[in-house]
């Protein structure tokens, strides 16, 4: 998994609520057997028109947020669909951290497994950043993981919280399943116990 | 010791590893797959050298993408869908899975599949890439969707990396009022609670309406728990728990069954148990309901109105003018008046045999408007059959309805079953987003009684009209 350390870029406003993950990526785009490829259909049905040319106003088509590395939107968003295409495509069209006053529980999950940051922080200081990301690719924010903090383009610093493990694992890059099979005896001890104990399962 | 809930009852009983941190690794009795997300995690186990841990509790089925007519046993047009298809056959022979292809009569939908075939049973652990896997937390099981790369996690080590959740209460007390459904009943909670209400929390439904409900109707009810936004639903078990279980081709026989019977006893919330959150509602005040937004939260009585963006405070504004727009509608119009062109039938949380048997009872003897398609999409070949059997199926098919094969169809329109942009469905699925039904398609949530009444109405109705 690539590694989340500091990052330094645009941060594109998307102020809506409730961004479902069918909004994300499309139902169309779930029936590719690889993780790649993504980014060009992310919020296609808001990005694109039924002649698959771009919506000028929609706001990753803005030249100012082409290249954006930060999404700034509102409540609860990701929910919907468990669906991993939503963060692999936010990831491939080159968007590492997303900040929301909060997140649907899958899609939180599923950011830290590839190496994207989500960031929920109370609704004013999304406001706050709401506003700067409006001002455009002028508007550079950092999000520096080890240190908690985000720096607004005037030189603000908020703060935010991070569970301690996946902090661990997004500033290290480590994989997952590597870190569990570290743990394999007490797997197996567990089985040995769950045989014995509920034999039906 | 201190009084646990039935989900910190579970979730005790699976706990493989607790870090000091608080991050768990939590054991995973039950791993279902399907085609759509699982073929990034197979290719992940390849890639580096690792084996399913735990093949014998890992359970696959097609349904997502596959088409709902005949010949698709044979032939898939669509080229991307098949690939998907044909890779999941291949994954379940080479790691050796139990699997249901799309040759087989127990091919359906997965969440339907699992509980009919008892794999799902009380006390246990179930995840499946996909967030309706709340749907077997009506077994009292804690059960809920994860990614494609925590689908990996558990191929390989049969555990999950997992925080506990908080614990939330929802009650419904009382009896359902004649026309009142499963659907109405997880339906009002959500435009109660609204779609983030549940977030951080695992809802435990309770009170005398929930214990009412049949084994399908819980699972209706938990199957959207995520539309709420929480983890997972669930419900404690009981006597109709255990009949549904008894004698299915997975569950326990003999004297493993009544040992898994005294397990299973043991599996409710403790009295004076701490709840982070309670919601009551009573079930007399619950009324058919319908979705008039793209979000499963903008839910209204049907006797109620279109309502306007103004009644609506902070972010909710723009989203509900949003809305609106999409929908095509207009303040103020009564819910009963909006007309309909498409009626859809099934998904995994209206599509087992006691759903199918209340769209037939308003449908008997009636014919669906014109200009109005219908179909319904039986959840599994296994409900299919024994509708058929019921002449359930002669039913819809003499009221104009087409009766397809198993799956997950019109719900997510991975299929070739899709709304055109601008048409409007009355659905008996879980999710009105946007688009879910087809690019600029219109969804209207309902139950499947609603559902077979705007079909012979061709607009939203309230079903008592048609009692």
């Amino acid at each position: 998994m690539d590694k989340f350390e500091k990052l330094t870029g645009v941060a594109a406003p998307l102020d809506m609520i409730n961004v479902d993950t069918d909004m994300i990526i499309p139902k169309q785009f779930l029936k590719t057997i690889k993780r790649s490829g993504l980014g060009v259909s992310l919020f296609d049905e808001m990005r694109y028109d039924d002649d698959r040319n771009e919506k000028p106003d929609f706001v990753l088509n803005k030249p100012a947020y082409r290249n954006a590395e930060i999404l700034v939107a509102g409540d609860n968003f990701g929910c919907g669909s468990s669906r991993e295409h939503a963060p692999w495509a936010i990831k491939d069209f080159g968007i590492r951290c997303v900040i929301a006053p909060s997140f649907a529980d899958i899609f939180y999950n599923n950011c830290f497994k590839n190496g994207i940051l989500p960031i929920a922080l109370p609704p004013e200081q999304v406001d706050l950043l709401m506003r700067d990301a409006d001002k455009g690719e002028n508007a550079r924010m950092t999000v520096d993981l080890e240190n908690q903090s985000i720096t607004t383009s005037d030189g603000e610093v908020l703060t935010f919280e991070v569970d301690a493990f996946r902090k661990h694992c997004l500033l290290n890059g480590l994989d997952d399943i590597g870190l569990t099979m570290e743990k394999a005896p007490a797997i197996e001890t567990y089985e040995v116990t769950l045989a014995q104990a509920r034999p039906w399962v | 010791m201190s009084p646990k809930t039935l989900y910190d009852k579970i979730w005790d009983d699976h706990l493989v590893d607790e870090a000091e941190d608080g991050t768990c690794l939590l054991y995973i009795d039950r791993h279902l797959v399907h085609e759509v997300t699982s073929p990034q995690a197979f290719e992940g186990l390849r890639t580096s050298g690792r084996t399913v841990h735990a093949p014998e509790r890992t359970i696959g089925v097609p349904d997502h993408n596959v088409p709902t007519t005949p010949g698709r046993d044979v032939h898939i047009d669509n080229e991307e869908s098949r690939i998907q298809v044909e890779a999941l056959d291949k994954n379940a022979r080479d790691f050796g899975i139990h699997y249901y292809p799309v040759s087989d009569l127990r091919q359906g939908i997965v969440h339907i599949v699992g509980p009919e075939q008892g794999w799902t049973l009380p006390g246990m652990t179930v995840v499946c890439g996909d967030s309706h896997t709340a749907t077997h937390g009506a077994f009292g099981a804690l059960a809920h969707g994860i990614g494609t790369s925590e689908v990996e996690h558990v191929l390989a080590t049969q555990t999950l990396i997992a925080r506990k959740s908080k614990n939330m209460k929802v009650e419904i007390t009382g009896k359902l009022a004649p026309g009142v459904t499963a659907k109405d009943i997880t339906m009002s909670v959500i435009g109660t609670t609204g779609t983030a209400g549940g977030t951080g929390y695992v809802i435990e439904y309770c009170g005398e309406a929930i214990r009412d409900l049949s084994m399908e109707g819980r699972m209706t009810v938990c199957n959207m728990a995520i539309e709420g936004g929480a983890r997972a639903g669930l419900i404690a078990p009981d006597d109709k728990t255990y009949a549904y279980c008894k004698g299915r081709p997975h569950a326990p026989k003999g004297a493993q069954w009544e040992a898994a019977l005294n397990w299973w006893k043991t599996l409710f919330t403790d009295d004076d148990a701490k709840w982070d959150k309670v919601v009551t509602i009573r079930g007399e005040d619950i009324a058919p309901v319908v979705t008039w937004g793209t979000s499963p939260e903008d839910v209204l009585p049907i006797t109620g109105v279109v309502p306007s963006a103004d009644d609506f405070k902070g972010g909710k504004v723009d989203a509900a003018k949003r809305s609106l727009e999409y929908m095509g509608l207009t303040a103020g119009t009564p819910l009963c008046e909006i007309p309909i062109d498409t009626v859809f039938i099934g998904s995994c949380t209206n599509g087992r045999i006691e759903d199918l048997r209340a769209a037939a009872a308003i449908l008997k003897g009636k014919k669906v408007a014109d200009g109005v398609r219908a179909m319904v999409v039986p959840g599994s070949g296994l409900v299919r059959a024994q509708a058929e059997e019921e002449g359930l199926a002669d039913i819809f098919k003499d009221a104009g309805f087409e009766w397809r094969l198993a799956g997950c169809s019109m719900c997510l329109a991975m299929n070739p079953d899709q709304l055109e942009p601008g048409e409007r469905c009355a659905a008996t699925s879980n999710r009105n987003f946007e688009g879910r039904q087809g690019r600029g398609g219109r969804t209207h949530l309902m139950s499947p009684a609603m559902a077979a009444a705007a079909a012979v109405t061709g607009r939203l109705t309230d079903v008592r009209e048609l009692m």
